[in-house]
Formats: structure tokens, C-alpha cells, sequence
């Protein structure tokens, strides 16, 4: 379905160029940092020294207490803010020519559906924005309503959706144009734990049947560790990546959520927010 | 059967209200029988109204033409300094302040001002009071609803790589339409009292301002009455014309509210 397949995914040598034929990391940032209002008297560090690399088909999580930088990271990778020091790649290029090529989509907390569109027409919005044919774009939204399991609500309104329908439909957005990565920052973040807990098996399965790469914000330590097969875990002031985890737990399914192993997991995070002091 | 219970829903309440109020005045002025230049009942108005009906009908054209001209020209220059000022930061600095200080000068009372810049009987000086008066209200609150958008609304098209234009045309101005129509249905009614106050000044004389002076001066104060009747009826026609445009152009925004 999608062009990024895991299994091609080489992560060779971090900083070489790609060779050609093998795929370039989805993103690398390399020693990159924000400072925000420079040299003035509210001057924050939001970010520094940010080296991260994350592979085709990964699904990264990036965790860390309010304040840390996690959502300018994300930021720094969709090249909505821009480095004030080190560079930011995607598929191998600059991120803001990533933006560009619409290499990635982004899903905020927000789902911040246009209420004068409908759901289809929400959906279609970015391939309006590429210039897709009426006929092309009305397949596709209605394969994304298919995926997202919303096609009876094709025809209504955001405002007539609950918070987690909107929430599907931004992703069902998000994926329409077929996008290599999905930047996520804090999506279920406004949902209840049920909704949530929905959410998350949704976003799993989507995630195995199109294989793309997902860099994910959260400040929920479960929600980390149950989505991810990698979790970042920053520090604050200025934000920084104190350790990468490995998180593979396999499949997962509701049992996961009871899982010792689930459970080691959510521990190490844990120590790994709190400093690593406990290790 | 139910479509035409609904519009009895809609239509019973105000015309009850009407009916009420027209007959309890009728009826009280009949009781206390105050003199006819304090106020006249309804059934004299109409009478004044049937009886002078050409040249009323003829001074409503005269001003509303000058209302509905002023009334577009107005809207058109408000919603165009808004769009203006939210694309471009140089056109805020400059053009806000500017508006503001317009704004603050009582409008109204430069209607002889205009008079004499346009000519004492040109009706181009009335429009003028009547685009300058339209203009603040329509501007200021386009401006807010081309502002107020949701922040990640417009980073999610910066995303796509849409464009300054492209962002004003998707979210901002959708974003400001119930703004604008807020301010489009209260501008209606700015543009009748600027209109017939401006004529008081000057202007045509066969116009509604005129008739209500002159009527009052020669003390035939039910045709002043019919001819206020008549601005009256003009700017519940352009209220009702912005609401029936209004849900037309954005139904979406009713649907969402009918389900909140």
C-alpha cells in the first residue's frame, strides 16, 4: 500500500549518505537545537543537542514531561520551526523539502477538522491542495473512510461527530495521500481513557496495514509503550533526548496491556524520566 | 404537513407579537387620546401611508437605492481592508490605526462636511456617510474572524505547503463568515439610520429623510410617521436578505448548530 516498506529499511551507518538503492532513514536530526525569542528577555532553550534517528516502518515515541520540547521536535522534523542549530532530514533530505514533497502528515491534538466541509471533504483536502482529479480524490476518501471504519458518516459534518470520530477522520486525512510518516503530536491526548484505548488499537492496526513510519508525542508512559517499537524519552529545560528504548513487545492485542513484559517496559521509562537513578 | 407546521412555528409568534402590539396601541391611544403630534395610532399612519402612497414609495427608491449602494460599497471596502491587514503585517501597522481613528470621528455629524465636498443636493454625499458608518463594524469583525483561527489549523496547511493565499482562502475566510454575517445583518440597520439622517442634511429632496422633515415641519406628523414606516420595512427587507444569504452561504454553520 504504501511506498516505505520496513523490511527494505536500512539503517546503515548513522550520517553516511544513503547508497543508492537502499532507503535513507525516515528522519535524522543531527545535533540539533531551538532557541526561541534569541537574545531577547523572554529567550527560552527549548531545545538542545538532538541527535535522533528513526527508521523506515519504526513507530517512535517521543515522551517526556510538559515543557521538554517534544512538540518542537516534532515541529523541527515537519519543518514548521526551523533549527537554530544542526539539521533535520527526512527521507534523506532537508525536512523543509520534505514538506514540500509531502513526504509526511501531521495529526494534531486538536483533529481540527474545517467545520464548512464535510467528512469526505475534509478528508480530501490535501489532495485538492496536490491537484488530484474529483474522480481520484473521491476513491481515495472513500477507501480512508473505510479504513478509519467511519464510510456511513461520509456526508457529515465535524460538529456532528464525537471526539473520537473527528479524531479518525484527521487521521484518515492525515493518510489520505499516502504519506511515508505521520507525525502525531499528542493526538489522543483530549480523549477519554476508553476512547483512547480504541484510538490506540486503531492507530496500530492502520499502522501494520499500511507499514508507514510514525513519530508519535505523548506524556502517557502506557500509551508509549504499548504503541511504540521505540520510545525517546526527553528531558526538560532545555529538552533533550536522555535515552532511546527498545520497546518490542510484538503484536499487540488488549492482552499486551497485562503483559509482564509490557509492564518491565513501562518501568524502564519511567526510570528513564525520572533520571535513570533507580537502574 | 410537517413542513408547514414548522414555518407555522416560525412565522405564529412575531405576527401574534405584531397583531398584539398594533391593536393594544390602537386601543390605548383611543383611551388616553393624547394630541396627534405626540403619536398617532397605526390605523392614521396607514391611512397617511395609502394616501401618499406614490411619492413614498417613490422617496423609499430614492433612499434605498442609496442605502443598498452605500451598503455594498461599505461591505466590499471593510471585508477588502480585513483580508488586507490580516495578509499582510506592514497593512495592519498602517491601515488599523487609521481605521480606528476614522471610526472615532462621529460620522454622522460630518454629513454637512460631505455635503459640501459632494454638492448640498447630490446624493453622493449621503452614500458617503453611509459607506464610511458600513465600513468599521463589517471591517473590525472580518478582521477578527480572518485571525481567529485555530493556530493548528493553519500549521496543518503549512504542512501540505500551502501557501499565504491558499491558507486565507481554506481556513481564514471560511473561519470569518459567521464574523461577517454578524456584522453584515447589524450594518443593514446602520445603513438606513445613516442614509435618512445624512438626507437630513442635505442631499435629494425627494428623498424619505426630506419627507420626514418636511412632513414634521408642516406638522403632518402621520406622514412623517408613514415615511419611517417605510425606512422601517426597507431595513427589515436588507436584515432578512442577509440572514436568507447568510444560510446559504454557509449551511454548515446551522448544521452544526442544530446537533450542539
Amino acid at each position: 500500500m504504501n511506498g516505505a516498506s520496513p523490511a527494505a529499511s536500512a539503517s546503515s551507518a548513522a550520517g553516511a549518505p544513503p547508497a543508492t538503492g537502499a532507503q535513507p532513514p525516515a528522519v535524522e536530526v543531527r545535533g540539533a537545537s531551538k532557541i526561541f525569542n534569541l537574545g531577547r528577555h523572554n529567550e527560552v532553550k527549548a531545545l538542545a543537542d538532538i541527535d535522533l534517528l528513526i527508521d523506515q516502518g519504526d513507530f517512535v515515541t517521543l515522551i517526556g514531561p510538559s515543557g521538554c520540547g517534544k512538540s518542537t521536535l516534532l515541529r523541527l522534523i515537519a519543518a514548521l520551526v526551523a533549527p537554530s542549530d544542526g539539521t533535520v532530514a527526512v527521507n534523506g533530505k532537508a525536512a523543509d523539502a520534505a514538506r514540500l514533497d509531502r513526504d509526511y502528515s501531521m495529526v494534531f491534538q486538536r483533529a481540527g477538522l474545517f467545520e464548512w466541509r464535510n467528512v469526505t471533504r475534509n478528508i480530501e483536502l490535501p489532495l485538492e491542495l496536490m491537484g488530484w482529479k474529483a474522480a481520484d480524490r473521491r476513491r481515495r476518501s472513500a477507501e480512508m473512510l473505510e479504513l478509519v471504519k467511519l464510510t456511513e458518516f461520509a456526508r457529515h459534518h465535524p460538529a456532528e461527530l464525537s471526539g473520537g470520530m473527528q479524531q479518525r477522520i484527521a487521521i484518515a486525512r492525515a493518510m489520505s495521500f499516502h504519506p511515508q510518516l505521520l507525525l502525531m503530536d499528542e493526538p489522543f491526548g483530549a480523549l477519554d481513557e476508553m476512547t483512547r484505548e480504541h484510538m490506540q488499537n486503531e492507530l496500530l492496526r492502520i499502522w501494520s496495514e499500511t507499514q508507514i513510519t510514525v513519530v508519535f508525542v505523548t506524556h502517557s508512559i502506557a500509551e508509549a509503550v504499548f504503541l511504540s517499537t521505540k520510545v525517546a524519552v526527553m528531558s526538560p529545560r532545555p529538552g533533550r533526548i536522555a535515552a532511546v528504548i527498545d520497546n518490542d513487545l510484538g503484536p499487540r492485542t488488549d492482552a499486551t496491556r497485562d503483559d509482564p513484559a509490557f509492564f518491565a517496559n513501562v518501568t524502564a521509562v519511567r526510570d528513564a524520566l525520572r533520571g535513570g537513578h533507580r537502574r | 404537513m410537517t413542513a408547514a407546521r414548522a414555518l407555522l412555528h416560525s412565522w405564529l409568534p412575531p405576527v401574534v407579537a405584531a397583531v398584539v402590539i398594533l391593536g393594544g396601541w390602537e386601543v390605548l391611544l383611543a383611551v388616553i387620546r393624547p394630541d396627534g403630534f405626540v403619536l398617532p395610532p397605526p390605523s392614521d399612519i396607514g391611512g397617511a401611508a395609502i394616501e401618499n402612497f406614490d411619492a413614498i414609495v417613490g422617496a423609499t427608491g430614492v433612499t434605498g437605492f442609496i442605502i443598498v449602494t452605500g451598503l455594498i460599497a461599505g461591505v466590499v471596502v471593510g471585508a477588502a481592508f480585513a483580508v488586507l491587514v490580516t495578509a499582510f503585517r506592514a497593512a495592519n501597522e498602517t491601515l488599523t490605526p487609521l481605521a480606528v481613528a476614522v471610526n472615532a470621528v462621529p460620522i454622522i455629524a460630518l454629513a454637512p462636511i460631505f455635503n459640501a465636498w459632494f454638492g448640498l443636493l447630490s446624493p453622493r454625499s449621503n452614500q458617503a456617510v453611509v459607506v464610511v458608518l458600513v465600513f468599521f463594524p463589517i471591517f473590525i469583525n472580518t478582521a477578527r474572524g480572518l485571525t481567529q483561527v485555530e493556530p493548528s489549523q493553519v500549521e496543518l496547511m503549512e504542512s501540505y505547503g500551502a501557501g499565504r493565499w491558499r491558507i486565507m482562502r481554506e481556513v481564514r475566510i471560511p473561519n470569518a463568515m459567521p464574523f461577517f454575517f454578524t456584522a453584515l445583518k447589524l450594518a443593514t440597520s446602520l445603513a438606513v439610520i445613516a442614509a435618512i439622517v445624512a438626507e437630513y442634511f442635505g442631499g435629494r429632496q425627494d428623498a424619505l429623510g426630506n419627507l420626514i422633515t418636511n412632513s414634521a415641519g408642516l406638522t403632518r406628523y402621520n406622514d412623517a410617521w408613514a415615511a419611517v414606516l417605510a425606512g422601517s420595512l426597507v431595513g427589515i427587507g436588507l436584515y432578512a436578505l442577509a440572514v436568507l444569504i447568510e444560510r446559504l452561504v454557509m449551511p454548515w454553520y446551522f448544521v452544526a448548530r442544530r446537533s450542539a
